[in-house]
């Protein structure tokens, strides 16, 4: 319980605080803050820039579910390592990486994280232990552990956070990953990001239990639900399953419940739910709103620096965007650099 | 036929066979992620499950290896489903049931059983979605017998093949380029089929044989009516299948232009383009042939994000005019 945050209002309340204001510093806190601004504007961003055809493709924006990605993140250092989903502008700000580049690679330019070739749907920042989105559901889950079982093996004391949807628990990668990682006891944590659907299907019509942590049970290791809307929740859980993982006792699985304000990529009707409940969860459960609304009621930041913090996240978004543009396109020549290691 | 045509796009060519099929056979059912309520990826399905009702029109779970496996139980013992990856490289997940259970079950069998089985895979490049949702895999299903590989380049054609593969007792492997779903064509009304095996000459000419498949014979046609104001008639082949490929059609207009040029979207090498040339180079139009064969086909690289990189990923018309001209000069 080092270093708690310095600001409380209340003497002598922090220990009924919820977790991150016993665990962290004012200072972290206030980055949290700023790192789920970031992915949000990020994102709202990239949506623009994609409406305006500066950017082509598809993107799958995570923007009502910033919580769960930046309080998994927390307890992380740079050197852990994730797996993150099609999904996975959220994960990888969290982990660390600078939105200027992640916007020149959905402008398809050389200064991106992936050299233009990938993509919104491949974004990775290897640097900070983000291992890479994929477009296969389920892609990154044996490959999280794969990564588990490097870091046991080389005794690097990494551990790896696998981001998954809900979809993905249907897919036999996600039994056969969670299978291994527990008789092997490796250092993985799964993190199912539930926001109800895998595209237009509800968990109802796809998955045949009520949680997909009851899922944990069928490869014994603990499975948590969370509020994934809860900054705190998420962070806590996340922490101790890190601490489990870094003991050497073994992976956990994590849900977090969670939602999607947008639809599931660029074109979608919303058939499959009603407006009612995108209002209900925009209106009362919104991440962000919760967190700064905490944020002032125990006194750690005023509305003022709430504003300020808004204002400079702008500030990195715009300069991200300008710095995008202004980076050189790949060369048609470079076409077949990197199918291989060793240029032929 | 008689019956009235319209224009409508290949998707919906693709759709009203799947409910006329679904109409006259209550064992036909489809199969998918996303095809009901969705519509589908594509909106290919589109409101069929109004029509059809959600036991007919199945969304399934994220499970390509689950799910395909279920078509295959369920077309072995008496159903037709008609089952739709969401985009062909998500079969990869799937090889397992596809390759070693329907493809093998009749032979491995002695005859006993029948696969009745459609899947539909959408196919291609050129949206913009990069390495994991742009790949031609149509070559790795053609390397596996007991299973029929399609390419319909057209509504007219998608609609008669797609009727023709869910009368047909074997498993068949639609490949649609999913830059043809927005694509216009004449379609009769009502039943019709289009045989699964035979190519089909979409233009004649005398100088030089162009064969292609899917998308690639649309960009053929382009750069056949460039080509023909120069003087160079080239004669475009529509392949259809590539298993089984229809060898008299492409041999005998080899005999004819002696020259061939193979358009393709799949990675060059060991692909749709090397099994047409090596039929040719086996075959009596061997001794036809005025110059070297060429293969026009996909990079050998997975296929990039960026838009100009995705483009030179592919064969595009000024690269088959170039490879045309060079024949006809007889130069390479
Ligand atoms: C193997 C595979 N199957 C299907 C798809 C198409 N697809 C992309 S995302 C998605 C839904 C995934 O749902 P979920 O795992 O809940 O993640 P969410 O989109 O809700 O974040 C589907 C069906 C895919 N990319 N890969
Ligand atoms: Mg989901």
């Amino acid at each position: 319980m080092s270093g708690r945050a310095q600001a409380m209002q209340v003497e002598g309340e922090t220990s009924n605080l919820p977790f991150i204001y016993r665990q962290y510093e004012r200072e972290q806190l206030l980055d949290a803050l700023r790192k789920m601004h970031l992915i949000r504007r990020f994102e709202e961003g990239a949506e623009e820039c994609y409406m305006r055809g500066l950017i082509h493709g598809t993107m799958h924006l995570s923007i009502g579910q910033e919580a769960s990605a930046m309080g998994i993140c927390m307890p992380l250092v740079n050197e852990d390592q994730i797996t993150s989903t099609h999904r996975g502008h959220g994960h990888c700000i969290a982990k660390g990486a600078e939105v200027k580049r992640m916007f020149a690679e959905f402008f398809g330019k050389t200064t991106g994280y992936c050299a233009g070739r990938g993509g919104s749907m491949h974004i990775a920042d290897v640097s900070t232990g983000n291992l890479g989105a994929n477009g296969i559901v389920g892609g990154g889950l044996p490959i999280a552990v794969g990564a588990a079982l490097t870091a046991k093996r080389l005794r690097t004391g990494k551990v790896v956070v696998c981001f998954f949807g809900d979809g993905a628990n249907n897919e036999g990668a996600f039994h056969e990953a969670l299978n291994m990682a527990a008789i092997w006891k490796l250092p993985v944590i799964f993190v199912c990001e539930n926001n109800g659907y895998g595209m237009s299907t509800s968990t109802a019509r796809s998955t045949a239990v009520a949680n997909v942590a009851d899922r944990a049970a069928a490869y014994s290791m603990p499975g948590v639900i969370v509020d994934g809307n809860v900054l705190s929740e998420v962070a806590e859980a996340s922490h101790e399953a890190v601490e489990r993982a870094r003991r050497g006792d073994g992976p956990t699985l994590i849900e977090c419940k969670t939602y999607r304000y947008r639809g599931h990529s660029k074109s979608d009707r919303n058939r499959y739910r009603t407006k009612d409940e995108i209002d209900d969860w925009m209106t009362n459960r919104d991440p962000i709103k919760r967190y700064e609304a905490q944020l002032i009621e125990f006194g750690i930041a005023t509305s003022d620096e709430l504003e300020a913090i808004r204002g400079s996240v702008q500030q990195e978004i715009d300069a991200g965007i300008e710095f995008a543009k202004a980076s050189p396109m790949p060369s048609i020549d470079g076409l077949a650099d990197n199918v291989y290691t060793l240029e032929a | 036929m008689n019956a009235p045509v319209r224009e409508i796009s290949y998707s919906q060519a693709i759709q009203e066979a799947m409910a006329i099929a679904m109409e006259a056979d209550e064992r036909v059912i489809l199969m998918g992620e996303d095809i009901g309520v969705y519509g589908g990826a594509f909106q290919v399905t589109g409101d069929l499950v109004d029509r059809f009702g959600s036991d007919r029109v199945m969304d399934t779970p994220i499970s390509e290896l689950g799910g395909a496996g279920v078509a295959v139980g369920a077309a072995v013992t008496g159903l037709r489903p008609i089952f739709e990856f969401q985009f062909s490289d998500f079969a990869a997940l799937a090889m397992e049931q596809i390759v070693n259970q329907a493809a093998k079950m009749r032979y491995m069998l002695g005859g006993a059983v029948s696969v009745p089985l459609v899947m539909r895979f959408p196919a291609g490049s050129g949206t913009g979605a990069a390495a994991q949702h742009s790949q031609s895999l149509e070559a790795w299903l053609g390397h596996v017998p007991g299973l029929k590989v399609i390419q319909p380049a057209t509504p007219h054609d998608v609609k008669g093949m797609l009727l023709a593969a869910v009368a047909d007792p074997d498993p068949v492997m639609i490949f649609e380029h999913k830059l043809l779903y927005k694509m216009k064509g004449p379609v009769p009304e009502g039943h019709y089929t289009v045989p699964l095996d035979k190519a089909e000459v979409r233009r004649e000419g005398r100088d030089v044989s162009i064969v292609a498949t899917s998308i690639m014979v649309h960009k053929a046609l382009e750069a056949a009516e460039v080509l023909a104001g120069e003087g160079i008639s080239a004669e475009v082949i529509d392949l259809r299948s590539i298993r089984p490929i229809d060898r008299e059609t492409v041999i005998a207009s080899v005999m004819k232009t002696s020259r061939l040029i193979c358009v393709y979207e799949g990675v060059k090498t060991l692909g749709v383009g090397a099994e047409i040339s090596a039929m040719i180079a086996e075959s009596e139009a061997f001794d036809y042939l005025d110059a070297p064969i060429l293969r026009l086909g996909g990079s050998e690289t997975p296929i990039p994000y960026n838009p100009e990189l995705e483009k030179a990923a592919v064969p595009q018309v000024p690269d088959i005019i170039d490879a045309a001209r060079g024949l006809a000069r007889g130069v390479r």
